[in-house]
């Protein structure tokens, strides 16, 4: 009696236990599809990470700065100098930061509120890398795998698209009108490194870390073939501003018209819209 | 009073014809040697004797072959030249506007920075970096004028401000007026850039100033200014001495004082305003070099004046050259190695002077 009880009471626990498990299920797999409701992003390359992997509608709130996609929540927040208060205002249940000044994140997370940073990519991997993290915390890991996989085949499809011949061009990215550059260590100069293009602002490596300024007759000298303005919107520089530069119109890009001019924005994030970017840089090199 | 402080000014005048010969000789030399070396050092290597030999085929009837390549002549010509002569231009202008400056407010602090010019340039360069649209953005004048303009104005109200409070006879009302104003400016300044923090970049490089895109059109914007500014503090280096005595004992040699502080301040300002505006906020120019003079030469305002206006645009061509040298091809801002050699420098000075004293 005392055995069969046993059995039963056990044949019973397992029924039970099957039952639970089968039920609760379901529902832990609902709750991990959409862990945070209530995103937070003030960083603008986060932003777009989240709407492209289909994270859109988690989120509440994004800086000042995000500026794409158009619907994203668009507030007053900064990311540069962010205010708690502000932030929690919001009733964040995951705040996104690529920059923590002083005790911003720390703060955030006394309150209760999960905090994840996000640094600036130095290469594309660390860029796949943030975009399936974001995957992972917003429970849109399909997304994110998808956005990943669809990159790295449009990358290798643009600048398969490109003849070896046109592999080896010396390229000058500029920031701003007076030759801050970025080195191959940087997010975009792996970009360049990707196509196999020589990066001219490599020669002053060390300096700037990864963002020097170079000086005018080292550009006219190393006669870069392509030019990369990522000074288009701040500063309204164009191909007929490079052209009329004292002494420019020597170099090969400006004689070639291998001047693009692009986004700033786009330039400047590690999003999925390098792609475009890329595509650009692709064709550029292929004129003249 | 009055006898003793003329004697004790007296003592260097006299010596200072023969002395100051000498240095003026010495200056001259140490300014031309900076401009050769500021044509040499660069990044691409164009031999002094090409440079010569480019120089001399502008002259004509001379019949000298060109040497240069077409992009060795664009570096020198388009590039380096400017950007020797600009920062010729801007070391002399602050160094004799802060001799001016110190003579007039017979304070040895005071710099060309001193009646708000610095804030007001900064504050005017930024609005225009931030809201020009991009069409002026492009431009090569906006923010040259923006920084002339913001200059201008901050010292107007500064003057405004000072003489509401009696600086005629107060000089010290004037600089307290100035150091109000350069606080406003800066907060100001400050905000809109917070503002506008994808902008930062931009007015940051712009407030550490530098001469890494000069070009002739900013040497054209700048020259006129500075060579009627230095023109009127030079001409006025006698009346710098009478008014080192004070007030009174200037009144009483015959000078309108406030006629005469009046000129020199507006002097100094048009041209502090107008370098400024090509070339950012450079530092330590105005107080160094005008005190290394007097330490090395003569305290007399007819040596310290003249001299400045060379030894600064001597300086400013050399650390220039530093700037553009020391992280080749990379640049390192001006204003690090103004402070980082001036400093150093400027103690070694002091010392050696006071032993020899």
């Amino acid at each position: 009696m005392y055995r069969l009880s046993i059995a039963v009471l056990a044949a019973l626990a397992a029924a039970l236990a099957v039952v639970s498990l089968s039920a609760a299920a379901p529902q832990q797999k609902h709750a991990k599809k959409h862990r945070y409701h209530r995103i937070i992003s003030l960083s603008p390359t986060v932003t777009e990470d989240l709407f492209a992997i289909g994270a859109g509608k988690q989120v509440v709130a994004v800086d000042n700065q995000s500026n794409y996609p158009k619907r994203a929540p668009r507030t007053s927040l900064s990311g540069f100098t962010p205010n708690v208060e502000a932030v929690a205002n919001h009733h964040p249940d995951l705040v996104l930061i690529s920059y923590d000044p002083g005790n911003f994140a720390s703060q955030l997370r006394h309150l209760g509120i999960k905090v994840v940073f996000e640094p600036a990519a130095n290469n594309l991997e660390q860029a796949y890398g943030e975009i399936l993290g974001l995957g992972r915390l917003t429970g849109h890991r399909h997304g994110a795998k998808a956005v990943v996989r669809s990159m790295r085949r449009h990358l290798a499809a643009i600048v398969a698209s490109v003849p070896t011949t046109r592999r080896h061009l010396r390229v000058y990215h500029e920031l701003d009108p007076t030759y801050y550059s970025a080195t191959s260590t940087t997010f975009i100069g792996s970009i360049y490194k990707l196509f196999g293009f020589r990066d001219i602002a490599d020669a002053a490596n060390g300096a700037g870390g990864g963002y020097p300024q170079l000086s005018g007759e080292f550009i006219l000298a190393r006669n870069p073939q392509i030019v990369v303005l990522a000074d288009t919107r701040c500063c309204g520089q164009t191909y007929a501003d490079v052209a009329a530069r004292p002494g420019w119109s020597t170099i090969s890009a400006v004689q070639h018209h291998r001047v693009f001019g692009a986004n700033d924005d786009v330039a400047s994030r590690w999003g999925p819209r390098i792609v475009q970017f890329a595509r650009s840089v692709a064709r550029i090199a292929k004129r003249g | 009073m009055a006898t003793t402080a003329g004697r004790v000014e007296a003592a260097p005048r006299v010596e200072a014809r023969g002395v100051g010969l000498r240095a003026g000789v010495v200056t001259v030399a140490f300014l031309v040697a900076a401009l050769a070396i500021g044509l040499v050092v660069g990044p691409v290597h164009i031999g002094l004797g090409s440079i010569l030999r480019s120089a001399l085929s502008y002259v004509p009837f001379l019949h000298v072959h060109q040497p240069l390549g077409a992009v060795d002549h664009a570096v020198l010509w388009q590039l380096r030249a400017p950007r020797v002569v600009l920062a010729a231009l801007v070391g002399g202008m602050l160094a004799v506007a802060g001799a001016s400056y110190q003579g007039v407010f017979r304070n040895p602090l005071c710099d060309p920075y001193l009646l708000g010019v610095a804030g007001g340039a900064g504050l005017g360069a930024t609005l225009a970096i931030v809201y020009a649209s991009a069409a002026a953005a492009g431009s090569t004048w906006t923010v040259p004028l923006a920084a002339f303009a913001g200059a201008i104005a901050a010292v107007v109200v500064t003057y405004a401000l000072g003489r509401s409070v009696g600086a005629t006879h107060m000089t010290g009302a004037l600089v307290l007026a100035g150091v109000t104003m350069a606080t406003f400016t800066a907060a100001v300044q400050t905000f809109v850039q917070q503002q506008h923090t994808q902008q930062l970049q931009n007015v940051y490089s712009w407030l550490l100033g530098g001469f890494s895109t000069a070009t002739w059109h900013d040497v054209a914007i700048c020259a006129p200014y500075i060579a009627v500014s230095s023109i009127v503090l030079v001409l006025h280096r006698r009346v710098l001495d009478v008014l080192s005595l004070g007030n009174d004992e200037a009144t009483s040699l015959g000078i309108d004082v406030g006629r005469a502080r009046l000129a020199i301040v507006v002097a100094a300002t048009l041209g502090t305003a107008a370098a400024v505006s090509v070339s950012g906020l450079i530092a330590f120019v105005g107080i160094i070099v005008p005190h290394t003079i007097r330490l090395l030469v003569s305290t007399s305002y007819r040596a310290v004046v003249p001299l400045s206006l060379l030894a600064g645009a001597g300086f400013l061509v050399l650390t220039d050259v530093v700037a553009r040298t020391v992280l080749s091809p990379a640049e390192l801002p001006i204003g690090v190695v103004t402070a980082f050699l001036g400093a150093p420098f400027f103690a070694i000075v002091l010392r050696t002077s006071r032993a020899a004293r």
